[in-house]
Parts: structure tokens; C-alpha cells; sequence
């Protein structure tokens, strides 16, 4: 057993570092570390942009649409090196989510219409899945699309729809037939944010922010020719996007981090004249977290080896979202715990000078909006209904 | 990048499961556990013949030259039949530290002895005062004519009663808990002044108390320089932890198969208890437990191929104590999902269990092994 990397894999870290470390600028971060708004978006933007000139933008696409041709370990390894340098991924909704059902299952006009811009980041899209009554019961769904002449007319409300707001399309998951069961009768279709009848309504989340909202249909004509595949087969298509979607969702690497800076802070925070990382109930606390991450980085070399000898993933990959959303949720409550009472204070507009303390809002806003971790892309109790169903045949 | 054992690894590992499967069945397993001795001597006559006794053994002594992947790979498949035959306590523990002692004669005169299945072999070290920490050693090796005398009492000595030899801690200088000043010995059971009392363990199987009085011993019974012993054992503790943790993965994975099959068959409320999605949650956490503490282990394999000691040592304290949690989670669930059942001592569960709590206080407990990760990790 090793976990060598060839000595080409790792000229390529190496380039990869080096990437990283001139091209996410200071004007970058700058932008990126504001409060989610124009210029958080912004800065995205201009990083997918840099990652584009690159050629790195789309590392799981296929070469023939603008992928990397990378082989499974180099993903690996930019995924690692990306996470292990606080850059984060880039926004998911094109480029991993709509892009890959479009060149799976799109036809011709539709590949060349929508994916350049997705790579050029050109157009910004969300997700239209979840609503009022299907969440986690994703087939639930009602917003209705009725075929009219060359057109579906759309009816319903989407929620939970990150970033909707700098949204320039939405790819949704809409009713076209009442099937005999409910994930019959579902079709995937694309819908210009522009539409006349389409309005979008923030959802302030308990960290005090806006990164998601309902988005409401009402009469908003799409023209047919924005249809993916068949009508009624849109839940084959969704499903397949979902798998893209649960891999890679370990975060080892942002996890790795996040436990190095905590760590840091712990030595800097103070009780009664005792840093708190010499305290040995709060040395406990640490050390459950970093001991489950030691193991998980292994589960997660794991199931990259299987897939780097092409195999499929074993049963140990469903567990990579479980463990990994509850590893950084205790990171985030640690972090929020020696923030202490600073982690309470509202204004954000206050510094660290008139706070006294320095880190105590990004606690705050991490833990409150890290509680969502467990909820989306399948929440962790789904994902144990998978694994006890999949892997236990249960 | 690779996490699978090699080809000649695959043989061994297949080997020891065929054992398990075909020889060792839970009803053989107990008529041992009531003979007399407490093991078969016709099963280790044939972990002999199989070569199971010379993996970890330099190939000039006559073994396999395994590593501790092979150990691993071993000691997993024996976890799966909980055998009883003293394979940890002899080839790992004491094997372990003979195959990195320097005293050249010695193992030329007892390794092969090892192999051959003639000498059991147990490492003294425990005592009344010290629970887990090896430096606590208030046993005496005195200096005098021709050699050491050494005087003092061991406790719970891994199946002290079948045992030929011994290695023992005593302090040939300084205090207590001094580091410095420990040696090894290598003692014949039936050396004079030797004695031992053997009684059973929970888990099948046996420990004794050994008492040492003016037991003479000369310099060429020494393992490695006099007052270094910790040197040696610090540098084999990780292949022994390792081991342990493998012994206890191949439990813990049939304690969840077992688990898992059961709940299938087991009929309540007119339906088999697996549709139940509390118990099936339940039995998803304890199948993580059992892949993360794998993960743990080939962290711990990995990195013993490589020369960084300080990153070892942290993972096998994080393993140690990763086993000693999870085994406790997916022993209690085992129990708990079985039922009334699984409360029996005529059900195999109850014994899978023991054994995962005696390799749970085995060399340290889980509390041991996290604080020693936390002083690792976290003091400056």
C-alpha cells in the first residue's frame, strides 16, 4: 500500500501551485471575502474567467466540449491543492450541474448555444428543483409546464434557489404529465431568468444573508425548444446529475484547513491566562474532529484509487458526504465556541478594533449557514436511506 | 497510489479465511476454550506448517519477511473467527521485538523456534501500579555476578500459562517512571524463581500473574543494550497497534455482516426488523465506524512504508483510539439490534464483543491513545 503520486502527477501539483498562487490575486480575494452581492459575484465571475484563459475551468467535461482531458488523479489533485489554498469551487449550477445534462442529453443547437457560455462565464444559471413541497422528496414536485404551440407555459414556485438573484437562466424540474407514478411525467427544461412572469423573492438565511430564494412562475411562456431530451423523461436526466453532484462532496482538503486555522486561533484565544488549546476538554473536542478527518482523507484516497484503476467507487463513497458535512459542521461549532460571546454581536459594520475580537463574525456566519450541509444535495439522513438500500440491502 | 495487498498477501489473507471458515467454527472455537490449555496445539502445529508463524521473521531466521501489511492482513482474518490461539501475543508482540532486537545470537536461537510452532512467547510488562504506561516498571534487574538478578511481579501477561519465554521490562536503573534505565530480557518460563499463576480472560484467552525471584539472567538474555528497552518498544509499538487494530477491524466487520443479515430474517410486527429505517440508520453509522477505522489503519500501513515516524506515531494513536470507539459502537449496536438474542452467551456476538473489549485495554485504552494523540498534536 502507498499513496505515491508519479513524478509527472506531481510536476503537475507543482503547476497547479504555481497557478494558484499568481492567479488568485489579492483583487480576487478582496472581492470574494465581501458579503455575498454584486461584488462577491463579481469575483467569481472574474476567477471562472482566469480559470477559463487557463483552459481549467471545466476539468470534468468532456474534451471535445472544453474539458481538460485530465486524468482522474490530476483531478484529484487540483480538487486537493483548490481546497487546501481556500480558493473555493467555482460557482456549481453551469458549469457541474446544467452543463453536464446538457451535453449528455442536449441535442446539437442546444450544446452550441448554451455551453461556451457556461464556460466563458457569460451566463449565470441556478437551480430550479427543490419547492414547497419536495425537498428532500424531490419527485414531489408541482410547478406545472403545459405544451401550447411551440411553447410550455409555466406555473408553480421554486425555493432553496441559491444565487437566483445574478441568475441568467434557471434549469428546472417541471410537471408536463401526472404520471401513474410520481417521478413519471417530470421534463428538464431550460428558462431565460428574463422571462416576463418570472419573480424572484430573497430568503434571508439565519446567518443573516441572501444566497437563496423563491423564484415564482406564473403564465411564463418557454419555448419548447428549450426542452432537454424527451418530455416526461426528466427525471432519468436529473438523476444522472445528482450522481455528478455527490461526488467530490468530502471537502477534505477545505476541512484540512479550516481544522490548521482553528488551531491557530485556539493557541491565540485565552482563558483565565490559559490558551484554549491547552485546555484538555477543548484538546478532546479538536482532537475527535482531526482524528475523523485523518481517517476520512484515507476513505476519500480510497475511493479515488478505485476510480483511478477504473473501477466504480465502492460503498465507501457513500459515506464521503455524510462524514465530511459532519466533520465541517464541528469544525464550524469549535470555531463559533472560542469565538465566545464575541460570536453574538450584530453590526458586522463593527472591526475587530471596536469588536475586540477578530474572527467572531465569519464563526458565526459559518456555523449558522454550514447548518445547511446536512439539508442539501440529498440530506445526510437520505443519504443513509441510500447507503442502508445500496450498500447494506437493507 | 494503491490499497490493495499485494498477490502474496491476497494467499496469506486467504488462507488464514479459509481457516477460519472451514476449522474454526464458533462450537470447535468453545471446546477449546474448555480444554484444558485453553488453545489448540494441533491448530498451531498447523498455523506452523501454513507459515502463518514466520511472516513478520527476517528470511535469514527462516520467515517470510512480511511487513506489517502482511501482519495486518493477518491478523484481520484472524479477528473474523476470534481465534484464541495466542498469534497477537507471540508472532506480533513478542516476535516483534525479537526481530528488532540486535543481540544477534538470541534471535538466531529463538526465532526459528518461533516458527516452527515449539515456543509461545509473551512480553511481561504490566503491573500492579502501572495500568497502560510501559515506563512505569518498579520491577528490579540488579546487577551481580555473571549477569542480573531480577525480582518484581507482572500482571495480566498475555497467556502467561502457554508461554515458553517470556521478555521482560525490568529497571536496571533510575526511578519509577524513568524512560532510561528499562532493559529487556528474554526468560525461560522455567527458569528458577519464576512463577506463574494463569487464569481466563473474558474473551477466551488466558493471562497470568508471573512473579520473578532472584531470577538469574545473563547479559547475552538481554534484547538490546541495558536501559534501552523503551528504544525497542517504542519502535515496535506501531506494528503492535497496528495489528491489534486489523484483529479488531476483521471483528467489527463481522460483527456488522452478522448484524445486518440477522436484521433481514429477524420477523417483528410481521415484518423483518431491517425495514425499519431507525435500525437501518443505525446500522449505516456502524458500517461508516467499520470503513473509517479501515481508512485509519491503511493511513497507518501507508505510512509505515514511509520514513516519517512522528506522522506514524500520531495515526496509530488516532487508530488505537478510532478502534476503541467505533468497536464499542458496533459491539453495543450488534447486541442492541439482536436483542433478547444477542444477550446470550450461546450466540457469538456476545464473544465478538469481548474480544473487541480486551484489544480495546490492550496496550492502551482509547482515552490513553487520544490523550497521547492530543500531546502529539496539540503542545507546543
Amino acid at each position: 500500500m502507498d499513496i505515491n503520486f508519479s513524478a509527472e502527477d506531481l510536476a503537475f501539483r507543482d503547476e497547479v501551485r504555481e497557478f494558484f498562487d499568481q492567479e488568485y490575486d489579492s483583487a480576487i480575494k478582496t472581492k470574494l471575502s465581501s458579503k455575498v452581492g454584486e461584488e462577491y459575484k463579481q469575483g467569481m465571475v472574474d476567477w471562472q474567467k482566469k480559470l477559463y484563459a487557463k483552459g481549467w475551468v471545466a476539468p470534468g467535461w468532456p474534451a471535445e466540449y472544453g474539458g481538460t482531458e485530465w486524468t482522474s488523479t490530476q483531478k484529484f489533485i487540483y480538487e486537493t491543492e483548490r481546497g487546501l489554498a481556500g480558493i473555493p469551487d467555482v460557482v456549481p449550477f453551469g458549469l457541474k450541474m446544467v452543463a453536464p445534462v446538457i451535453y449528455t442529453f442536449g441535442n446539437e443547437e442546444q450544446k452550441a448555444r448554451f455551453l461556451p457560455r457556461i464556460l466563458e462565464s457569460k451566463d449565470w444559471w441556478c437551480q430550479g428543483y427543490s419547492e414547497p413541497g419536495a425537498g428532500s422528496d424531490l419527485a414531489a414536485l408541482n410547478t406545472t409546464a403545459d405544451y401550447a404551440g411551440d411553447n410550455y407555459i409555466v406555473n408553480g414556485r421554486k425555493i432553496w434557489t441559491t444565487f437566483a438573484q445574478y441568475a441568467d437562466w434557471i434549469f428546472c424540474l417541471v410537471r408536463t404529465s401526472k404520471g401513474m407514478r410520481k417521478q413519471q411525467g417530470i421534463s428538464f427544461l431550460l428558462i431565460d431568468m428574463n422571462t416576463p412572469g418570472i419573480e424572484v423573492k430573497p430568503i434571508v438565511t439565519i446567518d443573516g444573508k441572501h444566497s437563496l430564494n423563491e423564484v415564482l412562475f406564473e403564465n411564463v411562456k418557454v419555448p419548447a425548444e428549450n426542452l432537454i431530451g424527451e418530455q416526461d423523461k426528466g427525471w432519468t436526466y436529473a438523476k444522472a446529475l445528482l450522481a455528478h453532484e455527490r461526488t467530490g462532496m468530502a471537502e477534505v482538503a477545505d476541512s484540512t484547513r479550516m481544522l490548521e486555522a482553528l488551531k491557530q486561533r485556539a493557541r491565540v484565544e485565552v482563558n483565565g491566562g490559559n490558551a484554549m488549546i491547552d485546555d484538555p476538554i477543548f484538546q478532546m473536542r479538536l482532537s475527535n474532529i482531526e482524528m475523523e478527518l485523518m481517517a476520512l482523507e484515507y476513505t476519500e484516497l480510497r475511493v479515488f484509487a478505485s476510480m483511478a484503476a477504473g473501477g466504480m467507487p465502492g460503498p465507501e463513497s457513500s459515506l464521503l458526504k455524510i462524514k465530511g458535512t459532519e466533520i465541517s459542521q464541528a469544525i464550524h461549532e469549535l470555531q463559533l465556541q472560542l469565538a465566545s460571546f464575541y460570536g453574538g454581536a450584530l453590526p458586522e459594520d463593527l472591526n475587530a478594533d471596536e469588536l475586540k475580537h477578530d474572527f467572531a463574525f465569519e464563526a458565526r456566519g459559518k456555523y449558522m449557514y454550514g447548518r445547511a450541509a446536512t439539508i442539501y444535495g440529498g440530506s445526510n439522513e437520505v443519504q443513509r436511506n441510500v447507503i442502508a438500500k445500496a450498500v447494506l440491502g437493507l | 497510489m494503491n490499497f490493495d495487498f499485494s498477490e502474496e498477501q491476497t494467499m496469506i489473507k486467504d488462507s488464514v479465511s479459509r481457516f477460519v471458515r472451514d476449522e474454526y467454527d464458533f462450537d470447535t472455537r468453545r471446546a477449546i476454550i474448555d480444554s484444558e490449555e485453553g488453545i489448540s496445539r494441533e491448530f498451531w502445529s498447523m498455523f506452523a506448517e501454513l507459515g502463518w508463524l514466520s511472516v513478520p521473521f527476517a528470511e535469514e531466521y527462516g520467515g517470510f519477511g512480511g511487513s506489517v501489511e502482511d501482519i495486518a492482513a493477518v491478523m484481520e482474518e484472524l479477528g473474523k473467527g476470534i481465534v484464541v490461539e495466542p498469534y497477537a501475543s507471540t508472532v506480533v508482540v513478542f516476535g516483534g521485538l525479537l526481530s528488532a532486537s540486535d543481540n544477534s545470537d538470541l534471535k538466531a536461537q529463538v526465532i526459528p523456534s518461533i516458527i516452527d510452532g515449539s515456543c509461545m512467547g509473551s512480553l511481561a510488562y504490566t503491573e500492579a501500579q502501572s495500568r497502560y504506561e510501559m515506563t512505569d516498571v518498579a520491577t528490579s534487574a540488579r546487577v551481580c555476578d555473571g549477569g542480573y538478578k531480577i525480582n518484581g511481579e507482572k500482571t495480566v501477561v498475555a497467556n502467561g500459562g502457554t508461554a515458553n519465554k517470556f521478555i521482560v521490562t525490568a529497571r536496571h536503573s533510575g526511578e519509577q517512571f524513568d524512560r532510561d534505565g528499562i532493559s529487556l530480557f528474554m526468560v525461560d518460563a522455567s527458569a528458577p524463581g519464576v512463577e506463574v499463576k494463569s487464569y481466563k480472560m473474558m474473551d477466551g484467552q488466558s493471562a497470568a500473574t508471573v512473579t520473578f525471584k532472584d531470577v538469574m539472567v545473563s547479559e547475552t538474555q538481554l534484547l538490546n543494550t541495558a536501559g534501552e528497552g523503551m528504544d525497542l518498544i517504542d519502535q515496535v509499538m506501531p506494528q503492535i497497534l497496528m495489528g491489534l487494530s486489523a484483529e479488531a477491524l476483521g471483528i467489527m466487520s463481522t460483527l456488522n455482516t452478522t448484524t445486518v443479515e440477522y436484521s433481514k430474517v429477524r420477523q417483528q410486527f410481521d415484518t423483518p426488523i431491517s425495514s425499519f429505517q431507525v435500525l437501518q440508520h443505525r446500522m449505516v453509522d456502524t458500517f461508516m465506524a467499520c470503513e473509517q477505522t479501515k481508512s485509519m489503519l491503511f493511513r497507518g500501513l501507508c505510512q509505515a512504508g514511509e520514513d516519517d515516524s512522528a506522522a506514524l506515531l500520531k495515526t496509530v494513536h488516532a487508530l488505537k483510539a478510532t478502534v476503541a470507539r467505533y468497536g464499542k459502537l458496533v459491539g453495543e449496536e450488534a447486541i442492541q439490534i439482536h436483542g433478547g438474542i444477542g444477550m446470550t452467551d450461546e450466540l457469538n456476538i456476545g464473544h465478538y464483543v469481548k474480544r473487541l473489549m480486551m484489544i480495546n485495554v490492550s496496550f492502551g485504552d482509547g482515552d490513553y491513545h487520544q490523550k497521547k494523540f492530543n500531546q502529539l498534536s496539540y503542545s507546543a
